[in-house]
């Protein structure tokens, strides 16, 4: 074999990085997500379409509706129970949601997404 | 063919690392942009666009001129380009990534760039540039690299390839011409809003982009012992001088306009770039040297004896890059900033960390044409040994 | 269908609250559009927004004392900061000379009334956007009312809209507004009902879409008639009827660079 033993240190080399998140992150599992209502969300009991919709896509739907008021400048959504909101995640969501790092960021961080809405939303001030 | 890049002398490979270096200052002044935006520029809310966009346009220039090389080859079987044509492809290869890098450079928000293939929006001249640029990358890679792997096996290229150069060559026009109207039908900026200015950047790019090869063939021959030949640097002189000639009448035509119109939208930017405007002149010593240089590369382009003796062609040569460069890649994007929408002048000028950044992806650019060149000119060393 | 109108008044209210206070005042719409609005029936539909500002009543007002009230209550509405440096700055509503407004009417013999006086600058909103047009992404885009918006969360910021708007009212993030000096910037965010920016997108005035898609005037607008100067008027040019219509009728008035052929909605009564 050519070169043999530079292919086997290559490899190793190679195999290390391709392990190293393992490495990096073994024996510390992470938290599992326990996303928490704030009061007014448990009061309320519905949100602006099923719960477990809005656990799976709830992205998807703000997707529609920064779509729709951005660019049709349709501000009001009525849900399925023909109850009208005003589509705004920082006016309508986070009202009721007030608890972005026992609500939202719980399931974020766990999925490791970053949505980048926070770079300008403007998330309520929390209680310690 | 890329292992060829992987030999070479003390020399080729302390030039590589001097670019990495450069490259690596580079990438670090970019990280810093990224993370606090483009404010560490000298760009301001008038003058948006500067070095950046301007390198932008020099260089879609030099990618273009080097179907100078490819259209005497390919249309009017000019033989003897056929030994320097892969030197034209390979360097509008190098320019176009350059290009792409200044534009990406310049975004606010560069992670969003697959946006304009997300949302196609064919108003836009920017959309059509970025199409024209990749195709143009693409057509020469798979160009040169072809007519290259067939040198090497000592066969002649397929004949798909000469479709593909065929294309090539009204293509490097559109490059050109799309990359002008960026600025042509923008209402309100006087300076660029003129029917000559596609023209006008073809005929400078047709004087730059063939002064720099022959520049480099003139490196090419000193460092290897491939000589693109005498026949060839002499016709290129004539194209370049041609092209210079074109390029310096449009410029004079442009200012006919101007000045004997007298309308003062169309005075003001002339004015600002070779005199000041406002108490601001830092464009005109930049200006007159350019204009220097471009007399000086007109004296020795059109004398025969100049243009033919090789070291005067070479002097006027780097005078051609000189004077279009000033003129393309500073005062053009800054002229057409000044003044501004309310008639008065917000000066510019690139801060340091700007400079860097430019001269990192220049040097990206030059990396890659020395890799690319190291290859071509190996396997035409082979292939005549 | 069916949306009680009481109910549904109470819902515009309750988003407003969390403005700058103020009611839902449901003054540029007709009756029954919000409401529609929300069964799919687009809000923005026949209309054509524009601005006239009475620029006598605005220069009277300038004479009293050095008012700002507009540009105060629109940069505030939308979180603009302030960088403290003219060549960064970010501006939706601002001032300047009128010599640098209107350039291309030079005149050594200006009438004294107007002659360096400050006038009110704002995007244009253009019939024919050149902005629009250059947009790689449609980014900036013209709403079917007229409004020409941006979508922040679009924008590559090529700044290809900068060079194409010949009124300078586009401005760049050059940096994180969250950045801004704070000293400069006690209590921004000033609005926490209104989105910030990131760093490297363009914005501009947005004729307070988010105000007008809910029935209310834009805000520089409000702040004008707050203190009964009642300069700046707001309406739709679609309607024969309208306020802006009738003070067209009635006044010869100018627009910016109106050869360029962009067809700017914001007019000036001097």
């Amino acid at each position: 074999m050519y070169d043999g033993g530079k292919i086997i240190v290559g490899l190793i080399i190679g195999i290390g990085l391709f392990l190293s998140p393992f490495i990096y992150n073994a024996g510390t599992a992470a938290k599992p997500p326990d996303p928490q209502l704030t009061k007014k969300a448990k009061e309320a009991k519905v949100c602006v379409a099923p719960k477990a919709y809005m656990r799976e896509s709830h992205f998807k739907m703000l997707d529609e509706w920064r779509h729709t008021v951005v660019r049709d400048g349709e501000r009001y959504y009525k849900a399925a129970d023909g109850k009208i909101y005003y589509k705004s995640l920082q006016v309508t969501c986070l009202d009721c949601h007030s608890d972005k790092t026992k609500f939202c960021d719980q399931c974020h961080n766990y999925l490791s997404v970053n949505p980048y809405c926070w770079d300008c939303h403007i998330a309520p001030e929390e209680k310690k | 063919m890329l292992d060829r890049a992987l030999k070479g002398t003390t020399g080729y490979w302390s030039w590589l690392v001097f670019l990495l270096v450069l490259i690596g200052v580079g990438a670090g002044c970019y990280l810093y942009q990224f993370s606090e935006g483009l404010r560490i520029t000298g760009l301001s809310r008038d003058v948006s666009w500067g070095l950046y966009i301007g390198q932008l346009t020099y260089f879609v220039g030099i990618a273009a001129g080097g179907v100078m090389v490819v259209l005497p080859y390919y249309l009017h079987d000019y033989k003897a380009f056929g030994r320097i044509t892969i030197l034209g492809e390979f360097l509008a290869i190098a320019a176009i990534i350059m290009c792409l890098l200044f534009v990406l450079v310049d975004l606010g928000n560069p992670v969003r760039l697959m946006n304009m293939i997300l949302y196609p929006t064919p108003n836009s001249i920017l959309f059509w540039d970025m199409i024209v640029l990749n195709v143009y990358l693409l057509l020469n890679i798979v160009i040169g690299w072809n007519v290259l792997a067939a040198e090497r096996k000592g066969i002649k290229y397929q004949k798909w390839v000469k479709v593909l150069a065929y294309i090539s060559i009204p293509w490097a026009f559109t490059i050109h011409t799309v990359t002008a109207f960026l600025y042509a039908g923008l209402p309100g900026r006087h300076f660029w809003l003129s029917a000559i200015m596609a023209a006008r950047f073809l005929s400078s790019a047709f004087c730059a982009g063939p002064a720099l090869l022959v520049l480099l063939c003139l490196i090419v021959k000193k460092v290897s012992k491939f000589d693109p030949g005498k026949e060839q640097l002499q016709t290129l002189g004539g194209i370049i001088a041609y092209a210079m000639i074109i390029n310096v009448f449009f410029y004079l035509l442009e200012l006919f306009t101007a000045f004997y119109s007298q309308i003062p939208g169309h005075m003001h930017a002339f004015e600002y770039l070779f005199h000041g405007l406002d108490g601001h002149g830092q464009l005109a010593p930049w200006m007159w040297t350019a204009t220097g240089f471009a007399v000086v590369a007109l004296i020795l382009l059109i004398i025969p004896a100049t243009r033919r003796k090789q070291d005067t062609l070479a002097v006027a040569c780097v005078s051609v890059i000189i004077a279009t460069w000033i003129d393309k890649g500073l005062g053009l994007i800054i002229g057409g900033f000044t003044p501004n929408c309310f008639e008065t002048v917000t000066p510019y000028w690139p801060t340091t960390l700007e400079i860097l950044i430019t001269i990192g992806v220049l040097a990206v650019g030059f990396f890659v044409l020395t890799i690319l060149y190291k290859v071509a000119v190996s396997i035409k060393e082979e292939a005549s040994a | 269908m069916g949306v009680d109108r009481r109910e549904f008044l109470k819902i515009a209210g309750y988003a407003t609250l969390f403005g700058l206070g103020g009611t839902a005042a449901i003054d540029i719409l007709a009756p029954g559009e919000l409401e529609a609005s929300a069964t799919g029936i687009p809000l923005t539909r026949g209309k054509r927004w524009a601005m006239v500002i009475d620029m006598r009543k605005c220069l009277a007002q300038q004479d009293k004392k050095k008012c700002k009230d507009c540009m105060v209550a629109c940069h505030r509405e939308h979180n603009v900061p302030d960088w403290g440096e003219p060549q960064h700055a970010v501006k939706w509503i601002w001032q300047d000379k009128y010599e640098h407004v209107f350039p291309d009417h030079p005149n050594e013999f200006v009438d004294e009334g107007v002659e360096g006086r400050p006038f009110i600058l704002m995007c244009n909103h253009c019939y024919n956007p050149p902005c629009v047009r250059v947009c790689p992404t449609q980014a900036t885009f013209k709403r079917e009312d007229g409004i020409v918006v941006m979508d922040m969360h679009r924008c590559i910021g090529c700044r290809f809209c900068m060079a194409a708007c010949p009124y300078g009212s586009r401005s760049f993030n050059w940096g994180d507004p969250r950045k801004a000096p704070k000293s400069l910037n006690p209590d921004y965010p000033t609005n926490k009902a209104y989105p910030e920016r990131s760093k490297g997108v363009v914005e501009k005035c947005n004729f307070c879409t988010e105000l007008v898609d809910k029935g209310e005037l834009p805000i520089c607008v409000q702040a004008c008639d707050k203190i009964k100067v009642n300069a700046l008027h707001f309406g739709d040019l679609a309607n024969p009827e309208s306020n802006v219509r009738k003070l067209l009728r009635d006044h010869y008035s100018v627009r910016r660079k109106p050869a360029l052929g962009t067809g700017p909605n914001v007019f000036y009564i001097i």
